[in-house]
């Protein structure tokens, strides 16, 4: 073993330069020239101010916004800077506490909501930071956007269906819409008086 | 279970049957040295590498020195991960400051027992994280530390691999081939091609790639969010090619910065499984029997597939305790239903069930949901998959000796049965390569069970050294009850196993769960390589015997039932105890709706 100490400090010191410097560098100078806007977080601007990114979901708790699913990140949620799940176990009291305060809040938001509350809706994401909702998760909320925007629901739903994405190659995943995004096209076409 | 989710890990499986073949075939060619369509652009690279350490590429090796290239190159890269965190800040590429006064509030400070920790867990290709990446690792650390321990860890199993199937093809042979050579030709070959078109691929897709500081914005409802940034999709791709698991951010693959579409986590799980079935192919092609192969690769699909449909089914169904709150467990069109705590709405049950089946059959570790968070028997399978070692596909290179350890055992279960000499590839099984397989899973299994037993019952006081404001071993679960026991379980399991994901509940971050982890990741990792490099060793001095009608045929469904039964029950003789007290307790306690 100690004649190969040599060569085991030499070999590592190589690799550290190859795959720890030159790979991510090369990869780095290829990604900004190639893919800019990915490569720096698929930020979005609205008026000359980034207002978040179309990957990164935020919290929005007022009425006439589309309202995410609860986070885990973070002391307030969605905080992007610490990402994480609740790990509450199928059989936590805390699990179950929780979800039963976000169960009656919806309710209490959305009178008009009827039968069982979409899964993803009333449960915490893996990452904290989950920018979608299902459809069915949107659709529950279409009434109390629309009346707080002063708009019909007839009005809105088209710009639901339109932003909602299929899955992959109609295969892969899940059907889903991204709160950030429909929030900023309530904003451009209904905007708040 | 909805016909569009039974598509999507049907689809997924016969990706991977696609592959295998080309890629094995491959391996076997980079490996036995011969030329491939990369050399003429790469075999410079290769060159340069042997001229630069001093290697010379044409002198082979006897297993102990194989066994002790790989410890001494072990050992400095361990040593350089830990002074790469201790010391990031005084080194540069650190927007954040981590490791000085400047750092945010919310930085964890790097301990004696983190960088130790999480140098062993890297070197070792486990990826276990007690740290959260975001709020602890300067960008530096998180290259020129994790992802060069991410390639060479990663081609360190796949070295292993290759001088056992060498020492299964050769005989009367004292040499099992050149570490350094191995290693150098799965990073110049293998890894770094695999990594430079994944990470392309999966920065075109938005998984973020930059040295930039945090961005602020100001969200549409005026409040702050600060936004991590960092080199991501360059350590994602070889986190996933080389079965690392370690996450860039805390939420690992569930993070949309990390896999951010349903295609990127397709691509992500394809990444992990395609060299591990690929050496099944390399295995038969170098022993010239490709049958062999396939048989391995058989056993391992039939475990897979049971553990990905006892997965979906169990999360599709759901918590009966969510339902009677009224929350929709059954699937629809517009929503997915099932089990979705800890899971992201873009992958849904179905996808987040296949990726925590591949991610702990191999040794991966890496998680697109929560696994802490998952139905008792959803969370039974990841435990069982790590507990028989990953050996159903297993981590690169490491599955695939993992599982010949199994088949050495397999063959000598049917010996005592029909009392004769058991063989394996036309190879005698005897006294030293059995007793060696027994060494790599007894050491493997005894870290798990001890470490899990000594966690629930020892007390330290509130404020000691070793646990901090936890006290007792058990104060740092986040779950009570059979649930909180799993933590303790799955953490060692993940340890050993070289895993690294986590039921993320448990707060690791002690100088008792750091030191004990570590430990068992060091076990798990060298108390199989160095009896699996005894038996390349040995097997490669043998002679081969003829193949006569007494010959046990290692390439028929028979063997591939033993094989499988071998795993299964050696797994449920030694874990059965423990696993009963946590997820299949838990099972029967949710159905009764019993709350901790």
């Amino acid at each position: 073993m100690w004649k190969q100490m040599l060569p085991a400090l030499r070999m590592t010191l190589l690799m550290t330069v190859v795959t720890g410097l030159i790979y991510p560098g090369v990869i780095t100078g290829l990604c900004q020239v190639l893919f800019r806007s990915q490569a720096n977080g698929s930020l979005i601007t609205r008026n000359g101010q980034v207002v978040g990114s179309a990957l990164i979901g935020q919290s929005f708790t007022k009425a006439e916004y589309f309202q995410p699913r609860p986070s885990a990140a973070g002391a307030e949620g969605y905080d992007a800077s610490a990402s994480g799940g609740s790990n509450l176990g199928p059989t936590s009291q805390k699990l179950i506490d929780r979800v039963k305060g976000s169960v009656a809040r919806l309710h209490t938001d959305n009178p008009a909501m009827q039968g069982a509350v979409p899964a993803d809706l009333a449960t915490a994401s893996g990452s904290g930071l989950d920018p979608h909702l299902s459809p069915a998760s949107a659709a529950v909320q279409i009434e109390r956007v629309a009346k707080a925007r002063g708009i019909s629901v007839d009005q809105l739903r088209p710009v639901v269906d339109q932003l909602t994405e299929g899955r992959d190659l109609g295969l892969l995943g899940e059907p889903r819409v991204n709160v950030l995004a429909l929030n900023l096209a309530l904003d451009e076409k209904f905007p708040v008086r | 279970m909805t016909p569009n989710g039974i598509l999507q890990i049907g689809i997924y499986f016969l990706l991977i049957l696609a592959v295998t073949k080309p890629v094995g075939t491959y391996m076997a060619r980079v490996f036995s040295g011969e030329r491939t369509f990369l050399h003429p652009l790469l075999r410079p690279l290769e060159r340069l590498c042997y001229v630069l350490s001093g290697i010379k590429e044409d002198v082979e090796q006897r297993w102990t020195q194989y066994a002790g290239s790989l410890i001494a190159f072990s050992f400095f890269s361990f040593l350089l991960a830990y002074l790469f965190q201790r010391l990031q800040g005084i080194l540069p590429l650190n927007p954040m400051a981590f490791g000085t006064a400047a750092a945010p509030a919310s930085a964890t400070a790097m301990t004696p027992d983190l960088a130790f920790n999480t140098a062993v867990s890297f070197v070792t290709n486990t990826n276990w994280q007690s740290y959260v990446g975001e709020t602890t690792m300067s960008y530096l650390v998180q290259m020129a530390a994790l992802t060069v321990q991410n390639f060479v860890s990663a081609a360190a199993g796949i070295a292993i691999a290759i001088a056992l199937i060498r020492g299964l093809a050769r005989q009367q042979a004292n040499a099992i081939g050149n570490f350094w050579v191995d290693l150098t030709r799965a990073v110049v070959y293998l890894l770094l091609p695999l990594s430079l078109v994944g990470a392309l691929f999966l920065c075109s897709q938005g998984v973020i790639q930059n040295m930039g500081s945090y961005t602020k914005v100001t969200t549409l409802e005026g409040k702050t969010q600060v936004i991590a940034q960092g080199p991501v999709a360059s350590q994602e791709a070889i986190k996933m090619v080389g079965t690392n698991g370690g996450g860039f951010f805390n939420a690992n693959s569930s993070h949309p910065f990390e896999n951010p579409t349903p295609l990127t986590n397709l691509v992500q799980m394809l990444m992990i499984f395609v060299i591990p079935a690929g050496l099944t192919y390399t295995l038969g092609k170098m022993v010239g029997d490709t049958r062999q192969g396939w048989a391995i690769f058989a056993a391992m699909s039939i475990m897979f597939l049971i553990g990905v449909f006892v997965v979906y089914g169990a999360e599709q169904s759901g918590n009966p305790n969510l339902a009677k709150l009224g929350i929709e467990s059954n699937a629809s069109a517009t929503q997915s239903g099932g089990n979705m705590e800890g899971k992201e709405v873009r992958f849904g049950i179905a996808a987040t069930s296949l990726f925590a089946t591949i991610t702990t059959a191999a040794s991966c570790g890496a998680v697109n949901g929560m696994h802490d968070s998952f139905t008792p028997l959803g969370g039974l399978v990841p435990l069982f998959n790590m507990e028989v070692g990953e050996v159903i596909f297993g981590g690169t290179g490491a599955g695939l000796y993992g599982m010949l350890l199994f088949a050495i055992l397999a063959v000598f279960i049917a010996g005592l049965m029909v009392g004769r000499t058991p063989e394996y590839l036309g190879k005698k099984i005897e006294g030293k390569e059995v007793k060696m397989a027994m060494i790599a899973l007894i050491a493997t299994s005894a870290v798990i069970l001890l470490f899990t037993g000594s966690s629930a019952v020892i007390h330290f006081a509130k404020g000691s050294y070793w646990n901090g404001a936890y006290g007792p071993a058990t104060g740092n679960l986040n779950n009570s009850g059979p649930h909180g026991f799993a933590e303790i379980l799955y953490a060692y399991s993940s340890g050993a196993a070289n895993n690294g994901s986590a039921f993320a509940g448990l707060s690791a971050n002690t100088p008792w769960y750091n030191l004990t982890i570590g430990l068992a990741m060091l076990i798990g990792r060298f108390l199989i390589i160095i009896p699996m490099l005894a038996v390349a060793g040995s097997l490669a001095a043998k002679k081969r015997v003829p193949v006569t009608s007494g010959t046990f045929p290692t390439h028929g469904p028979l063997f591939v039932g033993l094989l499988v039964g071998t795993v299964v029950i050696v797994g449920a003789l030694t874990f059965f105890p423990a696993l009963s007290l946590s997820p299949i307790v838990e099972h029967f306690l949710m159905a009764q709706g019993r709350l901790f």
